[in-house]
């Protein structure tokens, strides 16, 4: 059994390459960001290291910068993060009987929206060693990142900067077009929750991304649920798309 | 600094977030509706973060569509996370560059 666990932290590590790498860039944005906003190199690189998320942390950093109350900052993390909850609730369900109570409450700090994302539409039970090398590399990338837009802001030339923003997209593509390539119903909850992201773009601006995420992915995978109700899989291979 | 109490708050709210479900919530859910919901979710979560976002990561809706068809084309046909990725920006730099 033990012999495995080289292989499927190495696969974490290869599948967590892209997150890593597009964080770098992202944070990299976020570190520019904190030192404006008043942060030290050494703040901006410990919010990173601490909270690893991209629109928490800037909101936060923003209630810093105002000076608002420790309320109002428990408040905005609470409200941008609950999606979290719903990831960590869905991963849960995919965990081997290798997640007992500790390696849960240290695989619980890498659940991210691209980390909880490739993880679920892996086929097969999620293993701790897996989890724990693409959180490995995907938080190197965002201190890293965070850490050199703070020292350096404008460290990469612009173009190359501008190019990598698309990084962590092109990677959702890669995650969604295959199953949904496959599987209709997959097909149907992706373009209702595409959207609706676009309608509230346009039609709601007021609306904070982080709020209008959740109002999307909830409202098209509540619709997909009911109308392609997924049969009863046995206990123990479920999630996968293969 | 109170800096600090700032940053503590708000690392310990969003960990709490993350590993109460996680950590604490195990029985398997039972409710066909639920399920199903947690299922399509991922795939849900990204395509409303991807979608339009995309066409706006570049700082130039041109070579962000660029890039959008290049990593649409590669994801079709299947290609690793990491060369789609890579790809989508490829296509965008050079993109960049014509213009």
């Amino acid at each position: 059994m033990t012999e495995t666990k080289p292989h499927f932290f190495r696969r974490g590590l290869l599948h967590g390459l892209p997150i890593g790498l597009g964080y770098l860039s992202v944070s990299f944005g976020f570190g520019i960001m904190a030192v404006r906003a008043g942060m030290s190199v050494l703040e901006a690189t410990l919010i990173s290291l601490l909270n690893l998320t991209s629109a928490g942390q800037a909101a936060g950093v923003n209630v810093i910068a105002a000076g608002g109350s420790l309320a109002e900052m428990a408040l905005v993390q609470l409200t941008i993060n609950i999606r979290y909850a719903l990831m960590a609730l869905s991963l849960s369900q995919k965990c081997s009987k290798r997640f007992r109570t500790p390696q849960r409450m240290l695989g619980a700090y890498g659940i991210t929206d691209e980390i909880f994302g490739v993880c679920a539409a892996q086929p097969g039970a999620l293993e701790p060693p897996y989890l724990y090398g693409m959180t490995l590399i995907a938080a190197a990338g965002w201190v890293l990142g965070t850490f050199l837009g703070a020292f350096a802001g404008a460290l990469l030339p612009a173009r190359v900067t501008a190019a990598l923003g698309i990084l962590l997209y092109g990677m959702f593509l890669a995650i969604i077009v295959p199953p949904a390539k496959k599987d209709k119903a997959i097909l149907c909850a992706v373009l209702a929750a595409a959207g609706l992201s676009v309608l509230c773009r346009y039609l709601i601006p007021a609306l904070s991304e982080g709020f209008a995420v959740i109002l999307c992915a909830v409202t098209a995978a509540a619709a997909a649920a009911i109308l392609f109700p997924r049969p009863d899989e046995p206990d123990g291979e479920e999630g996968g798309t293969a | 600094m109170n800096h600090v109490a700032y940053i503590a708050v708000m690392a310990g709210v969003t960990y709490l977030i993350r590993v109460i479900p996680f950590a604490f919530f195990r029985r398997k859910i039972r409710s066909k509706f639920l399920r199903s919901f947690l299922y399509y979710i991922p795939y849900a979560v990204l395509s409303a973060m991807t979608i339009p976002a995309i066409f706006y990561s570049t700082g130039s809706v041109l070579t962000a569509a660029a890039g959008t068809a290049a990593a649409l084309c590669l994801a079709f046909f299947g290609l690793p996370l990491i060369a789609v990725a890579l790809a989508a920006s490829l296509a965008a730099f050079l993109t960049g560059l014509l213009l």
